[in-house]
């Protein structure tokens, strides 16, 4: 058990190294010079240099390399242009409005999804069941941005309910704030809502047909208790797993859902920044965010070996 | 009860949106109601009409002949961007699982890195390093692809590296290149077809969603998610200028999923009851 966890521990490790090492080619070295990229081409040479000499590209790739990942490691992802603030305080920032919306969305995603795949499961090929796929595969089909265009146009242009999105921040208390992600929230978390339906649905199928379920049925259990305790249950860990990656595919979705309703988070930063030719905090937060998804896949993996021992010894 | 293409309702319903999206496109090459292109200072921001079936934008360009040719971007898109996940996965997954060892281990720790890479976030650093065009958003979403497609090359070159009639092959002195090319390689392509049918429609929704960031198509070429851009700042002028593209997004998604659950459900004898 100890064993297996290290393991999986250190392979997080070497993929974290990865990750950097796929974010620092990109920016140092595909380009040929960064800082004729912030300046522009016909940037005076005596700023060029002075550019190059701060951000250290006059030494050679390897230990710009080691430089930039020894501060990473320490918190440390450079100075802003724009800002002049560091990119980690930029990113902690924004991370108050990113991180909410995602958690919002992989919440309603989950107390919508499991209780309809379910449900679908139960009335196996017969209405409820098509209506539940139906749903599902206009979940998929529909891209999030849209969604929440049609919200905006629905409850803002329409019946005027919400302001067509923006963000006035947890100072004005935590419902307030709520209420602004709620609309982003839901467009954000629905095609992942339509595949988690989907793939509860199977799951529970799939310990429907179960030789204990039969014999939990032939006892004369309730078919409630058969449903809940047998089950689903058992059907939880394909569910857990499918979640739990979905949590990174919701981060990563939230940088559009920001732009559609107009919030200060993440994915906002960084489209400014490009424009503003802001490197370093491209730079950072894509380096933030691929972690943190690398991170949550592992974590996943890692629970999925302790949860079931067959993963953990095969 | 054998299942027969011409009975499977899925797939039908599937074929035909996706012949209707074929048909489209192709005909949006020769003929659009209108110029793509033209402008009509008048003419702005109307809702369906005669004229102009679907409407138009802020430029008065009509918006069917824009949705029209919309498509040939969708799906020029779909096909580059999961070809290129397809060529480089492949090519991963057929080093790691041919070879094993540490270099499998190098690179299925890649793979993982990759993963936390979705089409968004290469997308904006690809972005911010040269410029957004179409071509960085097709090396975006063709890098979010990559690893599905070197795991499912990875696991049918373990299945069938020590198979009997590979390792006859290899007696008979058959080197690396042949043994992959002519014995292995043919085995893992049924899977990987199936994969392309799922990553096709994902590639289009990619496209959509980074064209509508401004990081993939680029004024005044068509594209349904740019077309989304630029109609919000119009959502009280003319809803359905926000309306149309979209509709055309969903429903090709649509089209494509049903009719790769279709193809699947029909070509898979082990759902086949």
């Amino acid at each position: 058990m100890h064993r297996y966890v290290l393991r999986r521990v250190a392979a997080l490790a070497a993929t974290l190294l990865f990750v950097s090492l796929l974010v620092f080619v990109v920016v140092r070295v595909l380009p040929g010079d960064p800082a004729l990229i912030i300046l522009g081409i016909e940037a005076n040479p005596d700023s060029v240099a002075r550019l190059r000499r701060e951000l250290g590209l006059d030494r050679p790739v390897a230990v710009q390399y080691l430089q930039w990942i020894g501060r990473a490691l320490r918190g440390d992802l450079g100075r802003s242009i724009q800002y002049d603030l560091p990119v980690s305080t930029l990113i902690l920032s924004r991370l108050a409005v990113t991180l909410p919306l995602t958690l919002l969305a992989a919440g309603l995603m989950i107390a919508a999804a499991i209780p309809l795949g379910v449900f679908a499961a139960t009335r196996h090929r017969r209405l409820g069941d098509y209506l539940t796929m139906t749903l599902s595969q206009l979940g998929v089909a529909v891209p999030g941005f849209w969604a929440g265009l049609l919200l905006i146009l629905l409850f803002s242009v329409h019946l005027g309910w919400v302001q067509a999105g923006g963000f006035d921040g947890w100072g004005q208390g935590v419902w307030p704030a709520l209420r602004s992600l709620l609309l982003p929230a839901a467009a954000l978390g629905l095609f992942q809502f339509a595949v988690l339906a989907r793939t509860t649905r199977s799951a529970v199928l799939e310990v429907l047909r179960e030789e204990y379920v039969k014999t939990a049925r032939a006892k004369g259990l309730a078919e409630r208790r058969v449903l809940f305790r047998h089950a689903l249950r058992n059907a939880l860990i394909p569910i857990v797993t499918v979640a739990g990656v979905q949590l990174g595919q919701l981060l990563a979705g939230s940088i559009i859902l920001e732009s559609v309703f107009y919030l200060p988070g993440l994915g906002r930063l960084t489209l400014a920044a490009i424009s503003a030719r802001d490197l370093p905090v491209v730079q950072g937060v894509v380096l933030f965010v691929a972690s943190m998804i690398v991170t949550v896949n592992a974590a996943v993996d890692i629970l999925y070996g302790v949860l079931d021992p067959r993963i953990r010894y095969g | 009860m054998r299942r027969r293409p011409g009975r499977h309702v899925t797939f039908l319903i599937g074929l035909v949106i996706t012949l209707g999206l074929l048909v489209t496109a192709a005909v949006s090459l020769v003929y659009t109601p209108r110029d793509p292109l033209e402008m009509s200072i008048s003419g702005r921001l109307q809702g369906p009409s005669g004229a102009h079936p679907l409407g138009t934008d802020q430029f008065g360009r009509d918006l069917l002949s824009r949705v029209m040719r919309g498509a040939i971007t969708s799906i020029l898109v779909g096909v580059i961007a999961v070809g290129i996940g397809m060529m480089v996965g492949v090519a991963f997954g057929m080093i790691s699982g041919y070879f094993g060892g540490w270099l499998d281990e190098v690179f299925m720790r890649l793979v993982d890195a990759i993963q936390g890479f979705p089409a968004i976030l290469s997308a904006l650093l690809l972005a911010a390093v040269f410029r957004p065009t179409l071509s960085i958003s097709m090396v975006a979403i063709g890098v979010a692809f990559l690893p599905v497609f070197a795991r499912l090359t990875r696991a049918s070159f373990l299945e069938f590296r020590d198979r009997d009639f590979v390792v006859a092959a290899r007696a008979l002195g058959a080197g690396d290149g042949a043994l992959i090319r002519r014995h292995i390689l043919p085995n893992t392509i049924p899977p990987l077809i199936v994969q392309a049918t799922i990553s096709f429609p994902v590639a289009i929704l990619a496209e959509a969603g980074l064209s509508y960031l401004g990081l993939g198509t680029q004024p005044p070429n068509p594209s349904w998610g740019l077309m989304l851009r630029e109609a919000q700042a119009f959502l009280g002028l003319n809803p359905w200028y926000a309306i149309f593209p979209g509709g055309a997004i969903a429903l090709t998604v649509l089209g494509l999923n049903l009719l790769g659950d279709g193809l699947r459900d029909l070509l898979d004898p082990k759902t086949a009851s």
